[in-house]
């Protein structure tokens, strides 16, 4: 296969269209507007769905729609329109249906701004929405992973049945890289059983429902979807891991801020600083394991992040206070130097050391 | 002989609607035009929030709970998801009025191609009796104990009128179901609004005047009679909206 140059939005929107995704419903946003922009090109010439809607709230309902009669399906925002989604992507996981819903973060809190951030991170991964839920968050750091994560949360939604969100941000959303687009998969024309199609009046109707009036059902039904979360914990933690064999400090960084991360890696290196990284893929479930087994090895770890610090709490439960976990941050659209995280890591060891 | 049976599209599940609601009886006219129509087995019908959100446990076709006011939108992820089969939501006021006005009148202006039935009894039921966007000026509810005062509280919102304003849609129609004679023509509207959606026509509502006797603090009788002497009169019956109609007649 040979590589294209294409912009991050882009290479979701045509991954979903080659994992078979053919139906698609967003609202306007910035910095998103390439992806559904590709969709609306796309998807009347595949047979396929593109609906802009009258706001993100109807949008995440109508994915709530398809995502009932057993289809793939897909919606993209930023950060203020994710907010709008709550409602629809909580009952969504309360139905225990799958989808894409893809946030492409801005500044926030508010209006905010339409720079890069990753301020969205416990929204994502502690749930979003009311009620005890999951997603599986996946970060992407470059285009190629835009198309490959896009690919692999549609897997994984259909695989457990529940919501899937690929936490990007407005710098990998809007840079063009090279990118190896994966084999276009044919659409899925196997029937749910679980899904609302038509009864042919061969079978009793399917409900799709998160409502349980009966404490008793909901505590069962809650309990269950705990125990899937548990196996997801289990076999779906992904993470890359850089420089870290014989490593005594540890940055943890994910998306655009893993990318400078490596480099300051490079650079205290090329100091003698024995740095490595560890870039979570997954953030729900969170690699705790890895984080873990770091902490027993390293002097101090360093958490990189476009927020004033929300993945640093993981980082914290995994590492079980076995070693200082110090930040480096950049917010409200900003985006940290390789030197600040250089500087942050030099901090790291001098403070560690004492 | 049977002269009288259940519809097929209805369940053997015991309703749970107050005695003398009117929901039990819409919710058979809608059974029985689904089993006129022979759709049973092609029917998806989406709950809203409200009295009515037990509607999926007493229709025997498949069924989507869709969050308040959502029940539009839902609808359209699915008729565009499976165009061949029919697909029609059930909401009270509360639920298409006033929080899901933006689905409602979105879902008509791009004449997706599903059937709505709008339930409006001029008050929020399943929470106890409160102001509904369609309770009459002056109606004493739980949050307008003084009587609804159109100076802070707002006129209320007429639906057909409303959406039968937009080019898009393709029949708006308000009935009652306060007598028989006015259910007799809210289920001939309601088939037709089904007939629709299955000749490809669009997007099809039909308003049906209710009562709420629980929560308006009537009999039953009294409050299908408060339908005729001021429902009625603010929510005029008849047919708003009917694009085909007008384009046989042209």
């Amino acid at each position: 296969m040979s590589k294209v140059l294409m912009k991050g939005n882009e290479a979701i929107a045509e991954s979903a269209i080659r994992s078979g995704c053919r139906h698609y419903f967003g609202y306007p946003i910035t910095p998103q507007t390439e992806l559904a922009a590709y969709m609306a090109k796309r998807m009347p010439k595949i047979n396929g769905t593109f609906l802009q809607a009258e706001s993100e709230i109807a949008a995440i309902n109508m994915v709530y729609g398809v995502a009932g009669t057993g289809k793939r399906v897909m919606t993209s925002s930023s950060s203020p329109g994710i907010s709008l989604k709550q409602e629809g992507i909580s009952y969504i996981a309360g139905s225990d249906l799958p989808c894409l819903i893809v946030n492409v973060q801005r500044g926030g809190p508010g209006l905010g701004g339409i720079q890069p951030s990753q301020s969205d991170y416990f929204q994502a991964t502690k749930g979003g929405g009311h009620g005890d839920y999951h997603l599986i968050v996946l970060a992407p750091s470059s285009v190629q992973e835009m198309a490959d994560l896009t690919a692999l949360g549609f897997d994984l939604a259909d695989k457990y049945l529940m919501p899937a969100m690929l936490l990007a941000d407005g710098t990998i959303g809007q840079m063009m890289e090279p990118v190896e687009l994966g084999e276009e998969k044919a659409v899925s024309t196997e029937k749910k059983p679980w899904a609302v199609t038509g009864t042919e009046m061969k079978r009793k109707h399917n409900i799709v429902n998160s409502l349980y009036l009966a404490p008793d059902e909901l505590e069962k039904k809650n309990f269950e979807r705990y125990e899937k979360y548990k196996t997801v914990e289990e076999n779906e933690a992904r993470y890359e891991s850089f420089m870290m064999e014989d490593a005594e400090y540890c940055v943890v960084a994910f998306g655009i801020a893993a990318r400078v991360s490596k480099n300051a890696v490079v650079a205290a290196r090329k100091e003698g600083i024995k740095v490595g990284l560890i870039r979570p893929i997954t953030l729900w479930p969170f690699p705790k394991k890895a984080i873990a087994e770091a902490a027993g090895k390293v002097k101090g770890m360093l958490s990189v992040e476009l927020s004033t610090g929300q993945m640093i709490e993981d980082i914290k439960l995994a590492a079980n206070c076995a070693v200082p976990v110090e930040l480096c941050c950049r917010v409200g659209g900003m985006i940290m130097s390789p030197d600040e995280v250089l500087n942050s890591i030099k901090k790291l060891v001098g403070g560690a050391g004492k | 002989m049977i002269v009288f049976d259940k519809p097929k599209s209805l369940t053997d599940a015991e309703l749970h609607y107050c005695p003398g609601c009117t929901h039990g009886i819409i919710h058979r006219l809608v059974a029985e035009a689904i089993d006129n129509l022979g759709i049973e087995g092609k029917a998806i019908g989406v709950a809203p929030v409200g009295c009515a959100v037990m509607a999926y446990n007493y229709f025997a076709c498949d069924m989507v709970e869709a969050a308040h006011g959502r029940a539009p939108a839902v609808a359209t992820g699915i008729k565009r998801s499976l165009p061949d089969n029919i697909v029609f939501t059930y909401q009270g006021d509360g639920d298409l009025a006033s929080i899901g006005m933006a689905e409602t009148v979105h879902a008509a202006t791009r004449n997706e191609n599903i059937t709505v039935i709008f339930v409006n009894n001029a008050i929020y039921g399943m929470t106890g009796g409160q102001m509904a966007p369609t309770s009459l000026p002056g109606q004493i509810t739980q949050t307008s104990p003084y009587g609804r005062d159109v100076k802070t509280a707002g006129y209320p919102v007429k639906i057909a009128e409303l959406l039968s304003a937009l080019d898009g849609p393709e029949f708006i129609a308000r009935v009652a179901v306060n007598n028989v004679k006015n259910v007799n023509t809210a289920k001939r509207t309601i088939q037709k609004a089904f007939e629709n959606q299955i000749n490809n026509k669009g997007f099809s509502l039909v308003e049906v005047i209710s009562s709420c006797p629980t929560n308006w603090g009537m009999t039953p009788s009294d409050a299908l009679k408060w339908i005729d002497d001021n429902m009625i009169p603010y929510y005029p019956l008849g047919v708003f909206k009917d694009k085909s109609a007008k384009e046989e007649t042209k």
